[in-house]
């Protein structure tokens, strides 16, 4: 009787509403550079990191503007700071000091927590 | 009488004359020429070049009704084939200036020219691609700008640099536009459609080419653009990935590598390409640039000259008597650019009748 197979599957909106921005408004503030990137995936097409891991700095910056930050918490660390996005960003987004920014304040939250 | 303006004649309440020179003689300012002729305006029309036409000569066949250009060019030379225009080719401008409420107009070989009125049609400069160089362009021979497709289009054959019929073709959208790296953070606004016209006249010289645009948005603001771009997917089949292209090497067998995110599947891509086409975008003409900079005519964050206002003074500056026409202001396609030529003519009739002293 117990192995229906049903289960109630959570819904796979990004909740906006509830999630946390804090991490974002803090690389905003610092970098504000980071509110102009427009998502053309240049720093990951040129990513020495996003060639053999699946990190994609375009995808982790909309995750953390949308607050989806537990997505970005490891994978923000595999970033080896080369620098080559911010070479080639059309938009003079500073994407380095982003992945430095965005570090330091998941370190800050841990530090914060309760 | 040549000399005067006589249209329109409910404006006129004093005598006035009408000499007006004209510097660039592409579709804006031979349009600009034409009109102002025909309202009885005496006009002189400088171009740098040997021949008028501008830049609508280099390009093959217009969107949004691939119409052959040299429909357009001769329109506009009948146009300005008129007793009141005197066309002055070999003659490029250097300077303008205010003088007892005239304009003279010096050129860069000591000659000048008096005038009641100056319209400015110095349009564009296509960006240089070899500038983006991880782009390839100068450095890989099947690295070619959409200026460069043009006249292939008009040879009427399309090849690579080893004689080779290319069989996967990549177009790059935005190459100087919108990229705060080439000092351009204005959108071009005509490469997208461009890219697409073109992404289809390839097709219609290899039926077998497999066309890939890389673009960072589909910009298709103007009248039938966006119908172009569903026939382009519909009946051509042609490609299109989200993603800013972000290097281009060659491999071993002489064919191109692109890398670009896929952005819509979210993962790196990597391309092997038989040619590339960089869609240049438009940035202010030198010879223009150098008139600015001598004449004090002020320009904007986009390096274009800066009208006086933008929603009622599109055609007017920050020197009294002076006008713009086209592409000097700000990119246009040829529509806009005879629209823009008519409006000036409109503001410098006006002028000339009302407003000169």
């Amino acid at each position: 009787m117990e192995k229906f197979g049903f289960s109630i599957l959570k819904e796979r909106h990004i909740d906006y509403d509830a999630n946390d921005k804090s991490i974002a408004e803090y690389i905003s503030e610092r970098e504000p550079s980071f509110r102009i990137c427009i998502e053309c995936g240049c720093c990951t097409a040129t990513c020495t990191t996003g060639n053999f891991t699946s990190f994609s700095l375009r995808e982790l910056q909309i995750l953390i503007k949308r607050g989806e930050n537990d997505k970005v918490r490891d994978n923000i660390k595999k970033c080896m700071l080369c620098g080559k996005c911010t070479l080639v960003c059309p938009r003079g987004v500073n994407t380095r000091n982003v992945v430095t920014l965005a570090r330091e304040a998941f370190e800050n939250e841990i530090e914060n927590a309760v | 009488m040549a000399g005067r303006c006589l249209f329109p004649k409910t404006l006129s309440t004093h005598d006035m004359e009408g000499k007006v020179v004209i510097i660039g003689g592409g579709a804006a300012g031979m349009e600009a020429a034409g009109q102002l002729a025909r309202a009885g305006c005496n006009v002189t029309l400088l171009e740098k070049q040997s021949l008028t036409g501008g830049h609508v000569r280099n390009w093959y066949h217009l969107f949004p009704d691939k119409r052959d250009s040299m429909e357009v060019i001769e329109y506009l030379e009948k146009h300005i084939a008129h007793k009141n225009i005197s066309v002055l080719t070999g003659t490029s401008v250097e300077d303008i200036r205010r003088k007892h409420g005239s304009i003279v107009v010096k050129a860069s070989d000591g000659r000048e020219f008096d005038a009641d009125a100056v319209v400015l049609s110095t349009g564009f400069d296509l960006f240089k691609s070899e500038r983006k160089e991880e782009y390839g362009y100068g450095i890989y021979d099947n690295v070619i700008t959409s200026a460069d497709l043009e006249l292939m289009f008009r040879k009427g054959e399309i090849k690579r640099h080893d004689g080779a019929v290319p069989q996967k073709i990549g177009i790059v959208h935005c190459v100087g536009s919108r990229d705060e790296k080439a000092g351009n953070l204005y959108c071009s606004k005509l490469c997208c459609v461009a890219a697409v016209k073109q992404a289809m006249e390839i097709k219609g010289y290899i039926e077998s080419a497999r066309v890939f645009c890389f673009y960072m948005d589909m910009r298709m603001g103007g009248a039938h653009y966006e119908e172009l771009y569903r026939e382009s997917q519909e009946k051509f089949g042609i490609n299109y990935i989200r993603g800013k292209v972000s290097e281009v090497s060659e491999n071993i067998n002489s064919k191109l590598v692109v890398k670009v995110e896929d952005t819509l599947a979210g993962r790196p891509l990597k391309m092997e390409l038989d040619m590339l086409v960089l869609m240049a975008g438009m940035e202010m003409s030198e010879g223009g640039r150098i008139i600015a900079e001598n004449a004090d005519l002020k320009t904007g964050e986009n390096r274009f000259f800066a009208p006086a206002d933008h929603h009622f003074g599109s055609n007017k500056g920050n020197m009294k008597g002076v006008f713009y026409a086209g592409t000097c202001t700000a990119p246009m396609n040829i529509t806009e650019t005879i629209s823009h030529a008519r409006a000036a003519v409109a503001d410098v009739i006006y002028y000339l009748k009302e407003g000169k002293s």
